[in-house]
Formats: structure tokens, C-alpha cells, sequence
């Protein structure tokens, strides 16, 4: 009678134990990754700003055209469900309001986030996972270079650089489609809209909204080079390193929003 | 006597989880020996080679490199040793978002101040004694298995390492690529008097180019000494594993292993060090 309780507890435990050691690793990988970027140089192991700049193209320059394309139909639709919403109280002209607000403080970040994580952290994975079962990572040890500091340390620092400024990309593009939107359907001109969005929005609004893409940065880096670095069954352990990266990705990121915005909005 | 010893092995014992893999492996090289480990799958052979390489940590036992226990030697120590290490891994392990030309390259690019004209000039002349000159701008996809063993060769001395490991050069190639590699090695070993030391499973190949040979057999060495003394071996094992003729020696390594079943067409052995990989503790403990 006991025992489907019992091996359902052991279960529960086994989950558990693999949840907390699997954090832990992750936060191992933060703590070493900035510890090369912060005093590599001083261990004759240098985190190259070439590396960095490489990285930055692929996960930041790369990104611009799907984040922007995304946050351009995210203002769109923000404009006409809030116009349709507040049609109901005759308050079309506060569209402004709502737009400027949800935008910088929360589609643009977590757009942003999704799409990177999506693109991005399935690429860690999948990259780091390859050079995992080709023993190319075992090559770099022998070679005397440090897996994290070269593979994982540029890559949090292009992330850390790029997020932020794919944010205000976003928030932009939102506001700029936002903007066309209502010039259409309010005859208000885009100049105006603007004026007003600028009158209302303080720079906590869109710090924010940046400070959120950073810890996002952090999530999907570090995701997405853990579930790398674990691969251990050949193809088909990359494949699901690489899914389990993008979930684990998306969920991470809508979480900490949500611990995050509880946080700082109250 | 032990002060030319390049590598001295003494009273190793490693566990995977609680499976002892290695017991009590006491293995010498001097300076400018080729040294040959044989074994069976499953033998330990790379085991002992991931552990001479400092991936792993033993359980107890020491493993002198040049005369340094690199057991206890902090990273900072070991860095500086790596710079005197080559390894030329099973399937190359040749990066594959560079070219041939910036893999062998890299090494020179994080151990040294080098101007790029010197780098370049360098791992040319390397990729030069490999028989690769010209191959600099291909990326590894478009290499051949033996052009890639013998990048990864270049990649492995570029630096002019005192020690050289080699996993399996023969594993995959033809005979006359496998003896092209056996030529090299030998090469390398006179124009450098490196340390250099082979797993491998090919008999012929390991009699052309062994100074000393270590058999491993379930954990355990069933003889370290020089060609001509395992030639006269009178040991049961050691007699069955030479009375075959070379090519049947991967199927000959396999049956003397309690743990293979029919003597027919064994499989080709699967790499133990891959199969070290797939141990997520190993791997968690040290990336």
C-alpha cells in the first residue's frame, strides 16, 4: 500500500535534488563566466574583445530584423485593442497612455527576450553541445583555454551589451507602429503621439524595461550553455539540449518578469 | 634515473561513480620514448589517457608529467604545463567553425605574444610537416578522416611540445594513411625528441612505432615493458593477442575481454573516452 506513496515521494525528491543541483550548476556557470570577464586578464587568460564583438553581431546585429519586425506588430496590435478597449469609456486619447506604458515597461523587454532566447539560447546549446560529443571541449581544456572563459564568458557579455540595446530597438519600433496606428485610426499625428509618449514616460519606465533585458540576458546565456555543456547522448542529445534551452529559456524569462515586475512595480 | 623519467605513472586508482576502472597502474616514459598503450575496450586504456591529460581527477595515485605531479598542481601551474602538451584526439576534435589554418593556429594565439606574421609562418611550417602546406583556408568538413588526424596533429605540436598523446591514429583510416601516420610519429620523435604516447589497438602499428608498450587488460597492467621483452612474453593473454595476425587484432582485443561474448565479426571498438563523456558527474565537476 505504501510503496506507490513511497516511490512517488522518492520521485518527488529525485526531481528535486536534480532542480537544486541543476540551479546550483547554473549559478556556478554565472559566477566563473564573470569571473573571466573580470580578472581573466590577471590568470594570463584574457576574455578577447574580438570574441566579444563576434558574438555581438550574432546574437545582437542578427536579431535586429525578426525583434523589430515582432515589436512593430506588437505596437500595432496594442494600438487597436487599446483604442477598442477604451472606445467602451469614449477614452480613445489615452491610447497614448497605455501604449508608452506597456511597451517600454514590458512587451519590449520580454519580445525581445522570447526572440533572443529562441534564436540564441538554441544556438548555445546546439554549438556548445557539438563541441561537447566532437571532444572539442575536451581540446580546449588540453590546449590550456577554459571552456567557460572562452566559450560562455564572451557570449554573457555580447548578450549583456546587446539585450539592452535591442530593448530600446523595440521600444521604439512599438512606439513608431503604435504611432502609425493612431494617426490612421485618430487622425493624431505622429508627431504628436510622440510628444505626448515623451511627456508621459520618465526614465524608470524605460530603465525598467532595460534593467529586465539584462537579467534575460543572463537567463538565456546561461541556459542555454548548461544544457550545452550536459549534453552526454551524441545527435540526439543536442536536439534535446536544444529544446529543453528554449523552454526552459521562454519559462525562465516570463518568470522572472513576473518576480521581477512584482518586485519593483508595487 | 627518474630525473629523465617524462611521464611516471605510480599507483593509480580511478572510479566512475563507484566502478573501479583503473587499479593500481604504475606506467614509466622517458624522455623521447614513444610509448604504446594497448587494451581491449573496456581495458581502461583511455581512461588512463583522459587522466594523463588532467581531465579527470583520480581517486588516488600520482601522475608525473615532466616531473610535476599534476594532481596537486593548481590551475595556474597547469596552464603552464599544458604549453608543453600535445594532443591529438580520436576523431581530431578539430574545431569546426575555423579553418584547418586558424585551428593549428589557436594555440600559438592564447599561449603566446606572437605577431600574426610569425603565427601564420609557424603553423604553416607545421601544417608543412604534416604533409597539409596549402590546406589552411578549408574548414574541417571538407578534409578527409586522415587529413583531419593529421591537422589535429599539426594543432597538437604546434607549440613544440616535450609530450605528445595520440588517441588511436589508426582508428578509421586505411592501412597506407595509418602507415603514414606511423612514419610521422616516428619522425617526430627523432627531429624533436618528444615524449610522445599512443593508445591505440592496431598490433602492426604499435611494433613499428613503440619503444615500450603497456598492455592494460580490465583495469589493470599486464605488462609495461619494451617491444622485444612482450615479444618474448610467455603471458597466456599477451601470447593470444600477438599469435593473431594484425588485422584481426581489434576482434583479438575484444575476445580477450570476459565481458565480449562471440568471437566473430566484433563490432569496432567504440571509444572509451567517449563513453567516459557520457558520465554527467565527471563532466559536472570540472568544465
Amino acid at each position: 500500500m505504501f510503496d506507490p506513496v513511497l516511490s512517488f515521494v522518492a520521485a518527488v525528491g529525485q526531481r528535486s535534488l536534480q532542480s537544486v543541483r541543476e540551479v546550483g550548476y547554473h549559478f556556478a556557470l554565472l559566477v566563473e563566466g564573470f569571473y573571466w570577464l573580470i580578472f581573466g586578464r590577471w590568470r594570463r587568460q584574457p576574455v578577447r574583445l574580438a570574441a566579444i564583438f563576434k558574438e555581438a553581431v550574432g546574437v545582437g546585429v542578427e536579431a535586429i530584423p525578426i525583434v523589430a519586425l515582432a515589436s512593430f506588430a506588437i505596437g500595432m496590435m496594442l494600438a487597436i485593442q487599446g483604442i477598442y478597449s477604451l472606445r467602451t469609456f469614449g477614452a480613445e486619447g489615452q491610447v497614448v497612455l497605455g501604449i508608452a506604458m506597456s511597451v517600454t515597461r514590458e512587451f519590449a523587454p520580454l519580445i525581445t527576450g522570447i526572440f533572443v532566447a529562441g534564436r540564441s539560447g538554441s544556438a548555445i546549446a546546439a554549438r556548445i553541445g557539438t563541441m561537447q560529443i566532437s571532444q572539442e571541449i575536451d581540446a580546449l581544456r588540453v590546449i590550456g583555454i577554459n571552456p567557460v572563459r572562452y566559450l560562455v564568458a564572451p557570449l554573457l557579455a555580447a548578450m549583456l551589451l546587446t539585450m539592452p540595446a535591442l530593448t530600446i530597438l523595440s521600444d521604439l519600433v512599438a512606439l513608431f507602429s503604435g504611432a502609425l496606428y493612431c494617426a490612421g485610426e485618430l487622425s493624431l499625428p505622429i508627431g504628436i503621439f510622440f510628444q505626448r509618449t515623451f511627456e508621459i514616460l520618465v526614465a524608470q519606465d524605460v530603465l525598467h524595461g532595460v534593467l529586465k533585458s539584462l537579467i534575460f540576458a543572463v537567463i538565456v546565456t546561461l541556459i542555454g550553455a548548461a544544457n550545452g555543456f550536459n549534453v552526454s547522448a551524441g545527435a540526439e542529445g543536442v536536439g534535446r539540449a536544444t529544446t529543453r534551452s528554449v523552454v526552459l529559456g521562454c519559462i525562465g524569462i516570463i518568470l522572472a518578469d513576473m518576480v521581477f515586475t512584482f518586485l519593483t512595480s508595487r | 634515473m627518474t630525473a629523465d623519467l617524462a611521464i611516471d605513472v605510480s599507483h593509480l586508482v580511478t572510479h566512475y561513480g563507484s566502478r573501479k576502472i583503473l587499479d593500481d597502474v604504475n606506467v614509466q616514459a622517458r624522455q623521447g620514448e614513444i610509448m604504446v598503450i594497448m587494451g581491449g575496450s573496456g581495458s581502461g586504456k583511455s581512461t588512463l589517457l583522459r587522466h594523463l591529460l588532467g581531465l579527470h581527477r583520480p581517486t588516488s595515485g600520482s601522475i608525473k608529467l615532466l616531473g610535476r605531479d599534476i594532481t596537486k598542481l593548481n590551475a595556474d601551474a597547469m596552464f603552464d604545463l599544458r604549453k608543453n602538451m600535445g594532443v591529438a584526439f580520436q576523431g581530431g576534435a578539430l574545431f569546426n567553425s575555423m579553418t584547418v589554418g586558424e585551428n593549428v593556429e589557436l594555440p600559438l594565439r592564447e599561449h603566446t605574444k606572437l605577431d600574426e606574421n610569425t603565427i601564420r609562418i609557424m603553423s604553416r611550417m607545421k601544417l608543412e610537416v604534416v604533409n597539409l602546406a596549402g590546406f589552411e583556408d578549408l574548414m574541417p568538413s571538407e578534409l578527409s578522416g586522415g587529413m583531419i588526424k593529421r591537422a589535429a596533429l599539426a594543432r597538437a605540436i604546434v607549440m613544440d611540445p616535450k609530450l605528445l598523446f595520440f588517441d588511436e591514429p589508426s582508428a578509421g583510416l586505411d592501412p597506407v594513411v595509418s602507415a603514414e601516420l606511423d612514419e610521422l610519429i616516428l619522425t617526430l620523435r627523432d627531429a624533436m625528441n618528444m615524449t610522445i604516447v599512443v593508445v591505440t589497438h592496431e598490433l602492426e602499428s604499435a611494433f613499428k612505432i613503440a619503444d615500450r608498450i603497456t598492455v592494460l587488460d580490465q583495469g589493470k597492467i599486464l605488462m609495461s615493458d619494451t617491444v622485444a621483452a612482450l615479444r618474448a612474453s610467455e603471458q597466456p593473454r599477451i601470447m593470444s593477442l600477438l599469435n593473431r595476425t594484425p588485422r584481426h587484432d581489434v576482434i583479438n582485443a575484444d575476445e580477450y575481454m570476459p565481458c565480449t561474448g562471440s568471437p566473430g565479426i566484433a563490432p569496432r571498438a567504440t571509444p572509451t573516452s567517449r563513453t567516459s563523456q557520457t558520465l554527467p558527474e565527471s563532466r559536472k565537476a570540472r568544465w
